[in-house]
């Protein structure tokens, strides 16, 4: 699976299937700091994602 | 997970609420959730005009697209800071938001008005660049809102920027801050009543909420926001979120039923920046008078902005790179 990530700008591939909640804590990544979007929609944390999924973690904090 | 409303599939959790909503039923959550806001802290009313700040980022425009779908009307204002390439681009997303709906977007350059931009001043001033720039902005919103007669000014500041915000002004005790950390703030002594409807929804909400509404926004972050302290309690307080759900909304609003008007006590006005100044008089209402370069209420002869433009316009522009390290 590929994982697009930001903050800074990068990809990882991590084997799947996995749900989000452990993709997340795979990547040491906060439930409350992040979106996961597949395809331009959200994935909830109990969704399973499979090996050759593309997916984004993005970021939602903003320092203003 | 299933909708907690129509028990569809679910496409996000909200922990704080024990709550999943589908994408309709999320969308409706928010919109919902904005319109409770409004009404609970009377901050507009049917029939109000609005001018919402802009940035291009996921805040501002789901605030906007909210307040248009609860049929309010809404003008945004873009304030450009001169911050280089960011700049273009937040620029662009706040534009196309306006132009897909057919929306005024009122635009001030403070390079091209001011001679100013937020890295030259920071650098000039020895000031941090996010005090350059929310400086600048306070004096743009508070004069695009009087000079357009508009009946409030909305902010995007959603419950993490508000939680965030109220952590370090209690780490500090910043007593004065304090009492000013309210979601309205009512007109008076020249300054316009400012609103911030977004205070129940969490910013995963708002970034959730313009992906499901097909909003385009800016998700990178400022270039000069890096080592914001707001960044640093954000981090703490979703660790502590993140074992106990609902700890952010509770120490928020906690604080406004239980406390804030300890601190307020007749300080619910919007005030002038320099009030906000340490180094700056004691803020005694009975001497407020008139800027006298931009006629802004102040107790100086110049307002902070305009001190800023004074001391700043004229010289050298100055990269970002130059000015991060003060962050």
């Amino acid at each position: 699976m590929l994982v697009k990530l930001r903050n800074p700008t990068r990809q990882e591939v991590i084997d799947g299937p996995i749900s989000v909640v452990k993709l997340l804590n795979r990547l040491k990544v906060n439930r409350e700091e992040v979106l996961v979007i597949q395809d331009g929609t959200l994935i909830p944390g109990d969704a399973v994602l499979s090996d050759n999924a593309v997916v984004e973690v993005r970021p939602v904090i903003s320092g203003g | 997970m299933k909708c907690r409303v129509c028990r569809g599939p679910a496409v996000i959790d909200i922990r704080r609420h024990n709550a999943n909503f589908c994408q309709e039923h999320f969308l409706r959550y928010c919109r919902t959730q904005v319109e409770k806001t409004l009404k609970e802290f009377s901050m507009v009313k049917p029939g109000d005009r609005v001018l919402v700040a802009v940035s291009g980022g996921k805040d501002s425009l789901a605030v906007w697209d909210i307040l248009l779908h609860l049929g309010y009307e809404a003008t945004g204002l873009y304030v450009g800071l001169g911050l280089g390439e960011y700049y273009d681009v937040s620029g662009r997303h706040a534009r196309r938001f306006a132009e897909e709906r057919g929306l005024e977007l009122i635009e001030v350059d403070i390079r091209g008005t001011y001679d100013i931009d937020v890295p030259t001043a920071a650098s000039v001033t020895g000031r941090a660049p996010c005090s350059a720039c929310g400086l600048s902005k306070r004096h743009v919103f508070d004069q695009a809102t009087l000079a357009g007669d508009f009946d409030a000014l909305v902010t995007g500041h959603n419950l993490d920027d508000e939680a965030a915000v109220l952590f370090g002004n209690v780490l500090h005790w910043q007593s004065d801050y304090l009492g000013r950390q309210q979601p309205v703030l009512p007109a008076g002594h020249g300054f316009p009543k400012k609103v911030k409807p977004l205070v129940r929804l969490g910013e995963r909400e708002t970034a959730a909420y313009c992906v499901l509404a097909g909003i385009d926004y800016l998700v990178e972050e400022c270039p000069m926001a890096k080592g914001n302290k707001h960044l640093h309690y954000k981090a703490a307080l979703n660790l502590i979120e993140s074992e106990s759900p609902g700890s952010k909304q509770a120490f928020y609003f906690g604080f406004l039923r239980n406390a804030v008007d300890l601190f307020s006590e007749q300080r619910t006005y919007s005030e002038p920046e320099e009030q906000r100044e340490r180094t700056e008089p004691d803020d005694d209402v009975g001497m407020l008078r008139a800027c006298e370069e931009c006629g802004a209420t102040t107790n100086s002869e110049l307002c902070a902005f305009c001190r800023l433009v004074r001391s700043t316009a004229g010289t050298k522009p100055v990269p970002i790179a130059m000015t991060r390290k003060r962050n």
